[in-house]
């Protein structure tokens, strides 16, 4: 969660110096839910992320270089700038893309289950979205697929309450936009605290017992918030400042640091992580700055898995 | 050889490649028990069980979506949306997921999957159920695409798909499922991205495509028998890749060029033949280019309607002849 954190903010930091262009979604104070769900995962697991999928990437143990390296366009990213923020794929590491259309990739999700369960491999496939994405109809194709073919996915929404800049509810025709809709797939509905990280990991290691033992998959809702706005342009200026105050408050990393302190772990032990993950941010800043920008023949190679672009003879 | 409908020779064509790698999966609406609405998937499902050959429900984007998670992790599946038309509604998973995640990924992964469709006019059923779209396809850097006219090439086209490392968007003329053919006995695998000279002629090539072939080479005929004029027929088969070399050799002999496409006018894969063939052998050319299409408007359902937009074989020996002239 604190590399999360320190990544996150670096890239916001990094886009007012102006070396990340375009646009990025960030995942400031949703760090629980991918953490949670990360730390239950077996390394050969599936994750499907997102456009605000830089936690998701990380907690797979993407190296931090790559991802900062992707976000400023650098030889070092992790997809040498051909991909940017909203695309971190790393396939050895499981991350099998970050999708930039909400809902593509929940039945894509679907599709790498079924692989799994036809070579019966045993892995499981997360697909992370967001509240908007439960109001998209790939949303429930794929769940309704997934059920019928009971296959080994979990599907996780990140409620933050806001799709994009209008709130969920304005927009929505049941409360809980994505655990109101298990029953209409046969699910149990999971409604849970997606900013505590120990629920989220309990929660995470019942839904992949599931669908590993052949029973299918499971829709989970976890309700969280977004620290800032939707993406680089947005100030996040509509949310009244109770409530984020109110969500600043239930801060996932704040309270689980004040959880581990009553534990009995100390406040020593506890400084010295923070001061470590800030160091490996710092190098890793440094690192992708000094890498150079990638080379221009990349931008006409690997559309065909020969490597090549050619269209004709 | 035997002789085979177009719509046996894509069960076919299926069936050699299951058998051959278990990795080959098979999916879509009404595929399995049904056989396909064209009946063009009778006998999979008994000879390969459910496992492998899958019913899905009317869920495109779910289709598509699978089929392209499955190839990313390992398995080769086919899928099929029953019309082409249909691609409207899961375009996304095609042009933007599909098409793209190889290269923005820096090549991390790929995607060996088959998108077999219905695609094409000729039997009645209106705008939203006869559409030749080919030319969306093909406008998207990351797909391949192929149009088979015959059932020899609907067989080892597929095939050749099905083994190729790449998607490939197959589209199938609905109207030619009955036609028959002789396809060729034991293993029978093609080339993508390979033309065939259909016939020889020394006045004008003519280039067609799918249902749009077996009507040029009609046209072929006529002008030979009725208008002594001499016409090189290619099947283009392959618009992504196009094989240029042969359609340029034929055109540099000839000195002319005709293409016959069944697609709206706009944008027409003809357009892009054409700009290839003007700017590589402008200096060659006897005349302009003329292109045959389905006039720039959907198509309607009528019997006599539809067959006045799309081309046929009097506009093309009308076309023909009045560029030799």
């Amino acid at each position: 969660m604190l590399e999360c954190r320190g990544l996150e903010k670096r890239a916001y930091d990094l886009f007012m110096q102006n070396l990340v262009k375009g646009t990025s979604h960030l995942g400031l104070g949703q760090e629980a839910v991918a953490a949670g769900f990360g730390t239950a995962m077996r390394p050969d697991d599936y994750t499907f992320c997102t456009y605000r999928g830089h936690n998701h990437t990380l907690v797979r143990g993407v190296p931090m270089t790559a991802i900062l390296g992707e976000l400023m366009g650098r030889a070092c990213g992790l997809l040498r700038g051909k991909g940017g923020s909203m695309h971190l794929t790393s396939i050895q590491h499981g991350v099998m893309g970050s999708y930039a259309i909400v809902g593509a990739h929940l039945p894509i999700a679907a599709g790498a289950a079924l692989s799994a369960q036809y070579r019966k491999t045993q892995q499981v496939t997360t697909a992370f979205f967001g509240d908007g994405t439960t109001n998209i109809g790939a949303f429930h194709e794929a769940l309704n697929l997934a059920v019928v073919w009971k296959l080994p996915v979990v599907f996780v929404c990140e409620n933050n309450l806001y799709m994009e800049y209008t709130p969920i509810e304005q927009v929505t025709a049941v409360k809980n936009p994505a655990a109101d809709r298990a029953a209409a797939y046969g699910l149990k509905p999971i409604l849970i605290d997606g900013n505590d990280v120990d629920v989220v990991y309990e929660t995470a290691l019942a839904a992949y017992e599931k669908a590993r033992s052949g029973d299918g998959p499971s829709l989970i809702e976890a309700q969280t918030y977004r620290h800032g706005g939707h993406s680089r342009a947005d100030p996040g200026k509509y949310r009244p400042s109770e409530e984020v105050e109110a969500w600043l408050a239930r801060d996932p990393i704040t309270n689980y640091r004040a959880r581990l302190e009553k534990l009995g772990i100390d406040g020593e032990t506890l400084g010295r992580i923070e001061a470590d993950v800030q160091a490996a941010v710092d190098l890793a800043t440094e690192t992708a700055k000094e890498s150079p920008k990638p080379p221009l023949e990349i931008a006409g190679i690997d559309v065909w898995a020969d490597g090549g672009a050619e269209w004709r003879n | 050889m035997a002789e085979l409908s177009y719509r046996e020779a894509v069960a076919a064509g299926i069936a050699q490649e299951m058998r051959r790698d278990p990795d080959v999966l098979f999916l879509g609406e009404d595929v399995a028990a049904a056989g396909g609405v064209f009946k063009a998937t009778e006998g999979l499902l008994d000879e390969f069980g459910p496992k492998r050959v899958k019913d899905t429900p009317i869920s495109e984007q779910a289709i598509i979506g699978a089929t392209m998670g499955a190839a990313m992790t390992g398995l080769r599946p086919i899928a099929e949306i029953m019309f082409s038309d249909f691609f409207a509604v899961c375009w996304d998973l095609v042009a933007n997921q599909i098409a793209k995640t190889r290269y923005m990924t820096d090549g991390q992964c790929s995607f060996p999957l088959v998108i077999r469709s219905a695609n094409g006019g000729g039997s009645r059923f209106g705008a939203q159920h006869s559409q030749s779209i080919e030319n969306w396809a093909m406008a998207i850097p990351g797909l391949k695409v192929v149009a088979p006219s015959t059932p020899a090439d609907v067989k080892g086209l597929l095939a050749a798909s099905i083994r190729d490392p790449d998607p490939v968007m197959f589209f199938e003329q609905k109207s030619l499922y009955s036609v028959k053919g002789e396809v060729p006995d034991g293993e029978h695998v093609d080339t993508l991205g390979t033309a065939r000279v259909v016939c020889t002629g020394t006045d004008v090539t003519i280039a067609a495509l799918a249902a749009m072939v077996p009507r040029a080479l009609k046209a072929a005929k006529i002008l030979k028998s009725e208008h002594g004029i001499s016409a090189s027929v290619i099947d283009i088969r392959s618009l992504v890749p196009l094989d240029t070399q042969t359609l340029l050799k034929s055109v540099s002999e000839t000195g002319r060029l005709v293409t016959v496409e069944e697609n709206p006018r706009l944008c027409g894969w003809g357009a892009e033949v054409a700009s290839i063939v003007a700017e590589e052998l402008f200096w060659d050319l006897d005349g302009p280019i003329v292109r045959v299409t389905t006039p720039h408007v959907p198509l309607p359902s009528a019997a006599s309607l539809e067959d006045e937009v799309l081309p046929n074989v009097e506009r093309i020996v009308r076309s023909v002849q009045r560029l030799v002239d």
